[in-house]
């Protein structure tokens, strides 16, 4: 019985697995990239539907901005003319499909030793009732103040790495 | 499920099929009588010159990652403002350690000349 939920959920799981193989298979990584803003807006969509209002605005803002721009420079930045003109299944592909198989292998064998935890006391009801970003920022500063701090570290080794790595080319 | 997201769903939908209604009615009213000229690229009544794809200056990378990374700032900041009074002092000064440490960043990136174009 395909409830709306199930298809709901049935629409996301394929359009983003869907988008996901025509992001990867694309010549042209310009497309490839707004292929991928589409998937970022679904998952986004996905996080609204788990009740995760925060998850699914910071998706948008940061995935579907930022990071989509980072991509976008990236493929600017490099020269991708070879890569365009290559053939598109080349011989490291059989190489590729045993990896990508094996991985499989071993993501599926480990759902069967998936369980359901124990409840925690942020359940669907509470969240509703006190909103997702207040609920996560109830926990964050609290609780999880350590991590928190670690992130800005995380941050700051981003920052330095982007521009040492960057300035050590523009210096000659 | 959230059901008072329904208008975005909707905003959405009108926006993708105006868009896309924009570009049908386009394509079934316009003229279509192309000749060489026509097609190459217009760049002031000039012949293009060169490559259209050129590699972009490694500069634009870095504003890209400065971007991003105050950008993930910004976010952590949402959720803090929301549960700023009920928190209190305590968040304030946990805040002020987060940007102090940003801060360093800011500083090694102004002192390298990441904002400048040279």
């Amino acid at each position: 019985m395909i409830t709306l939920p199930v298809f709901f959920f049935l629409y996301h799981a394929l359009v983003i697995v869907g988008l996901s193989l025509v992001t990867v298979s694309r010549r042209n990584p310009v497309h490839s990239v707004l292929f991928m803003l589409i998937i970022f807006f679904h998952i986004a969509s996905l996080y609204l539907f788990l009740n995760a209002e925060f998850i699914a605005a910071i998706q948008i803002i940061v995935y579907a901005g930022a990071i989509l721009v980072l991509f976008l420079f990236v493929v600017f930045l490099l020269d991708l003319r070879a890569e365009e003109h290559a053939d598109k299944y080349s011989m490291s592909q059989p190489a590729g499909a045993v990896l990508a198989l094996s991985l499989f292998a071993v993501l599926a064998s480990t759902m069967r030793g998936f369980v359901l935890g124990p409840h925690g006391i942020y359940g669907i009801e509470k969240i509703t009732e006190m909103t997702h970003t207040k609920a996560i920022g109830t926990v964050l500063y609290t609780k999880y103040l350590f991590p928190f701090e670690v992130a800005s570290v995380v941050l700051l080794v981003a920052i330095v790495g982007a521009i040492t790595l960057a300035k050590r080319h523009t210096k000659s | 499920m959230p059901t008072e997201y329904l208008p975005i769903v909707i905003f959405m939908l009108v926006a993708t099929a105006f868009g896309l209604g924009s570009l049908m009615v386009g394509i079934i009213f316009r003229p279509h009588r192309p000749y060489a000229e026509k097609l190459i690229p217009y760049e002031s009544g000039n012949i293009p010159v060169g490559e259209t794809r050129s590699r972009f200056h490694i500069h634009f990378y870095i504003i890209a990652m400065l971007f991003l990374v105050f950008d993930v700032e910004a976010v952590f900041m949402y959720p803090w403002a929301v549960v700023f009074d009920k928190i209190g002092l305590y968040a304030y000064i946990e805040m002020i350690l987060f940007i102090l440490i940003l801060t360093v960043g800011y500083i090694y990136a102004w002192k390298k000349d990441a904002f400048k174009w040279d």
